[in-house]
Order: C-alpha cells, then structure tokens, then sequence
C-alpha cells in the first residue's frame, strides 16, 4: 500500500521536479517544509543539486533565510557543546552525544540543514548524580517542576528533567538510557554504552557507533506519540542509512546489534516505512532478516495504516479523519508502551485531576513582543 | 485591484474564505478570519494596498480566528494562527486588528532573513532617510506619526528592512500603531488623519492605528538610503535638543533592536559598521511635535 506522496516528500526525493513547480505547488511546499522542519533540509538539497537558482525569488528567500539559520545554529550548537564539555571535564565521565547534536559533531548528512531546540547527553546512569552536580556548579538549572514531576522522571524516564543554563539559555537534556525504565521494550543500555566512538578532533566526547545511532534513531521514533517531528524524524532515518550504510560492516552488523540490544522491532518499523515512504535503498538479505522484529500480522497491517498516515506532514493541507484517528491511535500506543497499565492510569489520573501549578517562566508566553 | 475598489461583504467574504492576499511589499499575506469587525478594519487601513488573486505565492498564511465555545458568547476571544499554528495567546475579539498586526510583525521578523530586520521607524523627504531606531516608550511611533502628517513618506513604524548587500532599506508603508495620549495629538495635529477606532486594554495600553498616506503607499517599492539615524527620547516639558550620539552606541542600539542580527552572523556586524559609517548619528530629546518638524526641516535643509 504505497501511499500518495506529499509535495515536500516528492521534492526531497526527486529534487528536479520543483522546475516545474507552479506558484501555488511552491506555495504549498514551502508550508509544508516549514512545518515539518525540513525547509532547511529542503534548501540544502537543492543547493546540493544545483537547483536553487531554478526557484522563483519568493519562496527561494525562504529557502535561503532557513538555510541561514539552520548555518548559525550549527554554529551556535558547537559551541555549547564545547561549553558542555568544559564543564563535565572534571566529572570522570564519557560525555555520549545523542541525535541532532552527535549528527552534527560527527558531521553526517542527517544534520545537514537539521533544527536543533536542545542538546541530549548519555550518560550511565551509575555517575547521573556525580554528572549533575558538575552541570549545576557551571550555571545548569532544572525547570520547576512539583515534586511529582521530579519522581516521575527520577524513577521512571530515561532522562532527568531538562536542564536550563542560566546564562546561556540553552536546554540540555541529560538521559543515562534511551528509552524510560518502565517501556516494554528492554534495551540493554551498558551494552550500548560499552560501544561508543570517540569523536575525532575532540576530548571526551562520544557519539554512539554506527548501527547504534540508527537504532536509538528508530527508538526514539516508533516509541514517540506525537508527530510534529515525525516526517523529519523518518527523513534522519533514511540519512542514517542512506549514508551509514557505507560504513564497511554496517548492514552485516545491524540485525544482530538490535537482537543484542533489544531493538529488533523498532528496527522492523523504521526499515519498513523509510523503504515504503522514502524509497530508502537496503539490501534485500537486511529486510528479509529485519522480518523477526515483524509483529503479527494483524498488527503489522494496523500499524501500517497507522503510521503511512501519522508520518505525513503536520499540516492543514494533510488534515483529515484518518490521519486524526492514526495520530490519536498511535499517541495511545506511545504511552500503552512506555509504561504498565496500572502506571499510566495512575499518572494520567493525577495528571487529568490535579491542574499543575504554573510558575511565571512556565506560562505560555507570546514568542516575541513585537509591538513597542 | 485596490482593497478600496472591493466592496465590504466582498471584503468579509474572501477573508472567511481565507483568500484574501495582501500586498505587503515586498511579501504577501494570506488572511483568513471570522472576526466580523476585521474586514471593516483592512478596508480602513489598508485602503490603498493591493490585493492578489488567490493563485499567487503567498509569503505568510496567518488566520484570526473567534474561539469556540463558551468563549465565543462569553468575553469572546481570538486567536492569531500562523499557517494553522497557534501562535499567540488568545485576545479580546476587539483587539483583533491589532493581533493581526503584531502576528504579520512577528512573521516578517522571525522568517525573513534576506534582511536585517531592525526595530526602527523609517522616513523619507526629498530623498533623503532618517532611521528612527527606539525601546519602547521613546516616542518612536508618535514622533514618526507627526512628520508623516507633515509631508514626510512613511516607509515603516515597526520594522526597517535593511537590505544586507545594497546597504537599502525597505518599509511597508503598514499603518502607524499610536498609543494612549499619542492618539489625541496626532488627531489635534491632523484632523483629517484616518484613525481606527481606539481599542483600550490591551497590553499597551488604549491603540488607535492611524492609516499611512497614500503617496507612501503608491512608493512603498523605493528604498532608501540612510542619512541619518536618530535617537528619539521622549521627555515631557523638554526643549528640543538635537545633540551628536556615539556611533559605537548608535551600534550597539541597532544590534540590540535587530530581530535576526545573531542570525546574520559577520554580514550583520560588517552591515550595521556601515550603516552608523554612512550616517550622522543623533539622540533627539523633545516634548512637542511641532519644535520636532522644525529641527526635522533643519536638518533637511543642512541647517544643524
């Protein structure tokens, strides 16, 4: 069932066709890309082509001010890693970028024209206290967050609640596994952790091996409930294996590393929609042994109809009955998954019962004041 | 066609529809909204702006929509939408022209970085530009207001859009946004001045938003050059005082009144360097409007 493409997905794949594109096709594209995140992504890709100058001066300035900015933020995101690393050099600790900010330092194509709104670490969950400390002693606060939100986090996420720089304004989020204590799925986190690179040009800086990343990559998607990100989150996946796929030992490696780590299904779903979606290239021998993640039939076939319609653009020009219900089906999913029954009635409970108090820096704010 | 040439129902029927597509030159907005007293608002204010038919790029899809529910009998609410996004918290239904003001403000600052867009009001008389950079609570709007009431072209309150390379800025000629007493004396100065009706409340306190003449918007496509940048620094019961301001602070001031100048990186600081270079830079303190258009006229005649 191979679903009908949306324009920002044609254009990413088959950059040529944009030449004949008409202003309401560009009109619609560069909605599209804006609100998935992948304007940028769409800007470098036609740079990469040649083909910018084939756009028309209107969307081709937004084009060109995403692709600005997206240029700053890598620069931005380097410094404050470099920042991150001063600070947690005296913690006797192996600093493991993760996602955006480990594509970026490890300069890989899944970062090119990539967003980043914070920075995550790994580290093991043994120095977490230690790793704290440290970030606290160099400006890194934690939100005020009640002491439910603490415990919730503290004994059931995989990650302590973000931090903040004082200072700096950055957001850090510091995770000692990749997926929450209570998930279903069991990842074996020190094995993981036993296999990080080192990042060349860097002290004390990691990023997780390769078939690694494309696991965690998969992870973190098919266990994600919402899909604001979710197309750019698809279009990693494809980066990662279009370009790690040339690692030597790369598609040899990934299906048993995910039966060692415990990622084999995750790894089913991010095969099966970036080969059905994005028409990702791999090897026939990986998607025949990839099968053993497959669920049942029944609901292999469910999630199918799910997720070809959830990993489609966030956008009005995709709102529809059906992508509603598979969005919501699989936002139910995400939490079913993350923690037992009894767990997420208990937290939604509490969540739905008692209105959290917002503190003044929670608040929703207008983004920028803009009248003087 | 002009937004003047369609009538009002049409007006209201294409913003429901969402196919309303302003000219801001050099963008186009496409706005859609179910607020009733909006389209009497455009056709007021934008009177003299184009209109696109609705098969053309449009740079900014914004929406004003009325929030549903209780809300909608009991002190109705809107909402500015950015392209189906959410973007503000919700205001009072009278407040709503003034939401779509600040929401195009906003659009404009965060996605168009093929400028520096700095926080400035920006004049033009006999070719000749003054960039009128300003916190809040300088009397920017009110001064800005006064001069275009007295034959200067308007070419922004808000937002200058400087041109990186050429060294050009553009405006929209959008309309002048007065607050509390400045809407009074404007009215005082320009009795024929086309007002908005005055929307007390909101966060700046009572808005009025005064129409731009037309010949500044029949212009809105010539840029200018800079040749002066001035201060405005509103104290009440003050003598006009022109004096020479530091251009290293003037520097400082642009930068920090920038929406994207971090995101323009070398290229903004080298662009801002020639901007204070090129012009004289001044801090004008004043009380009343007609001592400003003297000392305006002045320094338009080479008399400072």
């Amino acid at each position: 069932m191979a679903p009908p493409r949306d324009l920002i997905v044609t254009a990413l794949l088959t950059p040529a066709v944009i030449t004949r594109f008409s202003g309401q096709q560009w009109d619609l594209l560069i909605r599209q890309a804006r609100r998935t995140k992948l304007l940028a992504r769409l800007a470098h890709t036609l740079e990469g082509a040649g083909l910018l100058k084939a756009v028309p001066m209107a969307p081709r300035l937004h084009l060109t001010s995403a692709l600005k900015l997206a240029n700053r933020q890598d620069r931005s995101l380097r410094w404050e890693v470099a920042c991150i690393c001063k600070e947690l050099a005296d913690a006797g600790v192996r600093v493991t970028l993760l996602k955006g900010a480990a594509y970026a330092m490890a300069k890989l194509a899944a970062a090119n024209g990539r967003s980043f709104s914070d920075i995550d670490i790994l580290v093991p969950k043994a120095a977490l206290l230690n790793v704290e400390s440290e970030l606290m002693l160099h400006g890194w606060q934690g939100g005020h967050h009640d002491a439910y939100d603490q415990r919730y986090y503290r004994r059931w996420m995989h990650e302590i609640p973000p931090l903040r720089h004082v200072r700096r304004g950055t957001t850090l989020d510091v995770h000692h596994a990749i997926l929450p204590e209570t998930a279903r799925v069991k990842v074996n986190t020190s094995a993981l952790l036993a296999a990080v690179v080192p990042l060349q040009g860097h002290t004390n800086l990691y990023v997780l091996q390769p078939v690694d990343m494309l696991l965690h990559s998969a992870t973190h998607l098919f266990h994600e409930g919402d899909f604001e990100k979710g197309l750019r989150d698809l279009f990693d996946l494809d980066s990662l294996l279009r370009h790690l796929g040339a690692t030597p030992g790369f598609w040899e490696q990934l299906v048993p590393r995910a039966v060692t780590l415990g990622l084999t299904r995750p790894l089913y779903y991010a095969l099966r929609y970036t080969t059905l979606m994005l028409d990702t290239p791999v090897p026939a021998h990986v998607l025949e042994a990839a099968q053993i993640g497959k669920p049942p039939a029944l609901v292999a076939w469910l999630m199918d109809a799910c997720y070809v319609r959830a990993l489609r653009p966030v956008h009005v020009s995709t709102n529809s009955p059906a992508t509603w219900v598979a969005r919501f089906a699989l936002y139910v999913r995400s939490h079913w998954i993350r923690m037992p029954f009894y767990l997420l009635a208990y937290h939604l409970g509490r969540k739905a019962l008692i209105r959290p108090k917002l503190h003044d820096d929670e608040k929703p704010v207008v983004k920028v004041d803009l009248k003087a | 066609m002009k937004i003047s040439e369609v009538p009002l129902a049409e007006l209201a029927r294409l913003l429901r529809c969402g196919d309303l597509l302003l000219r801001l030159t050099p963008f186009v907005a496409r706005v859609a909204s179910d607020v009733p007293s909006l389209a009497q608002d455009i056709a007021l204010m934008y009177a003299d702006f184009d209109i696109c038919p609705p098969n053309v790029f449009a740079d900014f899809h914004v929406q004003v929509w009325r929030d549903s529910g209780v809300r909608r009998w009991i002190k109705p609410q809107a909402r500015f939408s950015f392209d189906g996004q959410p973007s503000f918290t919700g205001l009072p239904v009278a407040q709503a022209f003034a939401m779509l003001e600040w929401g195009l403000n906003w659009c404009v600052a965060a996605h168009s970085h093929q400028y520096l867009v700095i926080h400035a009001a920006v004049i033009e008389k006999n070719g000749k530009a003054v960039v009128l950079p300003a916190p809040p609570g300088s009397g920017k709007s009110t001064l800005c207001a006064g001069l275009v009431m007295k034959g200067w072209r308007l070419l922004s309150d808000e937002l200058a859009l400087y041109e990186l390379q050429s060294g050009l800025i553009y405006g929209m000629a959008r309309p002048i946004s007065l607050k509390n007493q400045s809407i009074d004396i404007i009215k005082r100065l320009a009795p024929d001045a086309v007002m908005t009706a005055p929307v007390p409340d909101t966060t700046k306190g009572t808005i009025a938003l005064l129409r731009p003449s037309v010949s500044s918007v029949m212009r809105v496509k010539e840029p200018v050059q800079a040749t002066w940048i001035v201060l405005p620094n509103y104290v009440h019961g003050s003598p006009p005082i022109l004096a020479p301001h530091s251009r290293a602070r003037t520097f400082m001031l642009l930068a920090e009144q920038s929406f994207n100048y971090d995101t323009q990186g070398q290229n903004g600081f080298d662009a801002v360097t020639a901007l204070v270079d090129r012009t004289q830079c001044y801090q004008f303190t004043y009380s009343s409007l007609d001592d400003a258009q003297r000392v305006f006229d002045n320094l338009l005649q080479g008399q400072v």
